[in-house]
């Protein structure tokens, strides 16, 4: 164990792909994500930023092998995780854990919250005596912000949104995770809880734990991981350093999204985006093409699809109106 | 002066006793004005806007007066209220998704929608064109069924029906957000448009994402548990605030440039009370940095300033010194 933690993990995607069958017979096929490639290094936050339907979601059920790949590999400590069976994946699930948007829907109403402990103890750590789980419980409940005695035995009712997602992000500490998936853990929550959460993955963070976090909120992004990866229908269209993105937008898509946030320091500027995302079938050609306002027929953007290129140090787009080096 | 509202109190009742979600709300909303309504969730917003249009159990009229273009709205009565909802004041509810008959196509919803108003829906059917078109909706939605719109679609259906008959005064409840950023602009930006052609005289945009309020709203009104903090013009809420806890929610919003490692945002510590058995006095006390001795008797909501309201005895007592 101890000689695995000294080495360098690190979650790797290597052109994943998931394709639904759509129609009567399942002769349509809907591409929910296409070729996506990146990595999250040991103790690092990635950001996967992008609007609903981008894939953002499938992509981390998929990390979570809640659903499976259709091509393409995700590795962990350089091991493929679609090869893993029973205490193989029990191990993995050990090291990695997910928690979602809806605290809510994460419990069973007719049980008590705090039973999410107490299946963890049964599952990972049946060794371990009740006091001593106890106190461990409570630690960790003290290290998400709560008090134990405020929120233990209640039912998720009970329980304000805020208290159950920290509860949730406890559970994944419990097992002492070393990479966390946490799909939109904020946008459920109130503006004056959502710092404390946001705050407290940094926390985490600078412990090591290595964080997925999925949002469509720019600034959250922003303010707490140093690489991002936007998404659109599926496909990555930008990445690289956070800074590098949010300061210098290069693919038009990214453009659009920076100006469509709401800020409390500028107003949205008057560029009226063409909002109409027409529901046509992927086709060869850039994802974005129907709704970029600088698409060029002479550049082949309605015929081929641009590659993810580095335009400058840390930072990949594809756009073809960018090139290796500009 | 479109809509007044006078110390307006409403409770839920329950069988432990009355939770007293909102307390002597007055404020006023200007005609053709945005006013923006903010609030953590369970500050009484919802509870303020449905008792304005639809006040049923287990919802309790205490007391309290609005007005609505000089005329009293009998708000404790449901079937008084029928003359005056969807015609003088119309919601966008907080599901609008889920909100249209699954059984109907949408055309003949709206017809029957409309003939229960004593409406003519062929007469109508030009206006209800053009209001499409102002939502970027194609005019086929009409032959269609709710199922076989987007949740975006459907959401922008509901705000065209909401304002088919120019209420005076119209309610967005959380209309944005369920939304991804570039939508939950083009549903804000409608609401202005909605203004600005004249389809409803003045917007109540409630909403806990203060971001949105400072890009479309004329003024915003802060709540906190029931009780009704600060209102002002937008620019003075986002920028000069002076109620302690808009000052602590100001704050504590990320923004794009901010970074944890470089400027670390805090919270506000502690959770909202109970509203069933609610502190005396200002409720926002046991959080607030500011508290003292005169904070266990309820703060008046007074103007300090032109169109400046506030409910906090450290800011008048400031004024008074200043």
């Amino acid at each position: 164990m101890l000689a695995g933690r000294c080495l360098k993990r690190m979650l790797k995607l290597d052109n994943i792909s998931k394709v639904y069958k759509v129609g009567t017979f399942g002769g349509k096929e809907l591409h929910a994500v296409s070729d996506v490639s990146f990595d999250v290094k040991d103790g690092e936050v990635v950001s996967l930023i992008g609007e609903s339907g981008s894939g953002k979601t499938t992509i981390g059920k998929m990390i979570l092998r809640l659903i499976s790949t259709s091509s393409g590999a995700i590795s962990f400590n350089g091991v493929d995780i679609s090869t893993l069976k029973r205490g193989a994946l029990k191990e993995y699930y050990r090291n990695v854990q997910g928690v979602f948007q809806d605290p809510f829907s994460s419990y069973n109403p007719i049980f008590k919250a705090d039973r999410v402990f107490r299946i963890i103890r049964e599952e990972f750590f049946p060794e371990i005596k009740s006091r001593e789980w106890n106190t461990k419980v409570e630690s960790t409940l003290e290290a998400v912000g709560l008090n134990p005695g405020d929120v233990l035995n209640k039912f998720p009712h009970q329980l304000s949104g805020g208290q159950l997602q920290r509860f949730l992000i406890a559970r994944a500490l419990l097992l002492d995770i070393q990479f966390l998936v946490a799909d939109e853990i904020i946008s459920m929550l109130d503006a004056s809880t959502r710092v404390d959460v946001l705050n407290l993955l940094a926390d985490l963070k600078s412990r090591g734990l290595s964080i997925l976090f999925i949002t469509h909120d720019l600034s959250l992004g922003y303010y707490i991981s140093e690489k991002a990866v936007v998404l659109y229908r599926g496909c990555v269209v930008e990445m690289g350093s956070t800074e590098r993105i949010y300061d210098n937008p290069l693919h038009p898509y990214t453009k659009m999204l920076m100006a469509s946030v709401p800020r409390l320091d500028k107003k949205w500027e008057e560029v009226e985006v063409e909002l109409k995302a027409k529901q046509s079938e992927l086709t060869s050609g850039c994802v974005y093409y129907e709704r970029c306002p600088v698409a060029d027929k002479d550049e082949g953007c309605d015929r081929y699809r641009p590659t993810l290129l580095e335009a400058e140090s840390d930072h990949f787009v594809a756009c073809s109106r960018y090139t290796e080096g500009e | 002066m479109s809509l007044q509202v006078e110390n307006l109190r409403v409770y839920y009742q329950t069988l432990k006793g009355d939770v007293r979600a909102l307390e002597g709300a007055t404020f006023t909303v200007a005609d053709r004005e945005i006013m923006g309504l903010a609030g953590e969730s369970g500050c009484g917003k919802t509870t303020l806007a449905h008792s304005l249009i639809r006040l049923t159990l287990p919802m309790r009229f205490v007391e309290g007066r609005v007005t609505l273009d000089n005329e009293e709205l009998p708000v404790w009565d449901m079937e008084r209220m029928n003359d005056f909802r969807f015609k003088e004041i119309s919601i966008i509810p907080q599901y609008a998704m889920n909100a249209m008959n699954p059984t109907r196509k949408i055309g003949k919803m709206t017809e029957e929608l409309l003939r229960s108003r004593k409406v003519d829906f062929r007469a109508s059917l030009p206006e209800l064109k053009r209001r499409l078109d102002l939502v970027k909706l194609s005019h086929d939605v009409l032959d269609m069924y709710p199922i076989e719109l987007s949740g975006g679609m459907k959401q922008r259906m509901v705000m065209v029906l909401s304002i088919l008959l120019n209420p005076s005064l119209l309610i967005a409840d959380e209309v944005t957000s369920a939304l991804d950023v570039s939508s939950q602009k083009a549903v804000a930006e409608m609401l202005v448009e909605f203004r600005n052609q004249g389809c409803c005289k003045s917007v109540i945009v409630i909403t806990h994402d203060i971001s949105i309020l400072y890009q479309i709203a004329d003024s915003i009104l802060i709540m906190y548990a029931g009780q009704l903090a600060e209102k002002a013009s937008t620019d003075v809420i986002i920028n000069s605030p002076r109620h302690p806890y808009t000052k602590l929610l100001i704050s504590s919003l990320p923004e794009i440039g901010v970074k944890y490692a470089e400027k670390r945002l805090t919270g506000i510590p502690g959770s909202p009370p109970l509203l069933l058995d609610p502190p005396i006095g200002c409720r926002f006390r046991d959080r607030c940095p500011l508290a003292f001795d005169k904070c266990v008797e309820e703060p008046p909501f007074i103007e300090i300033e032109k169109d400046h309201f506030v409910a906090c005895w450290k800011v008048f007592e400031e004024n008074a010194q200043a």
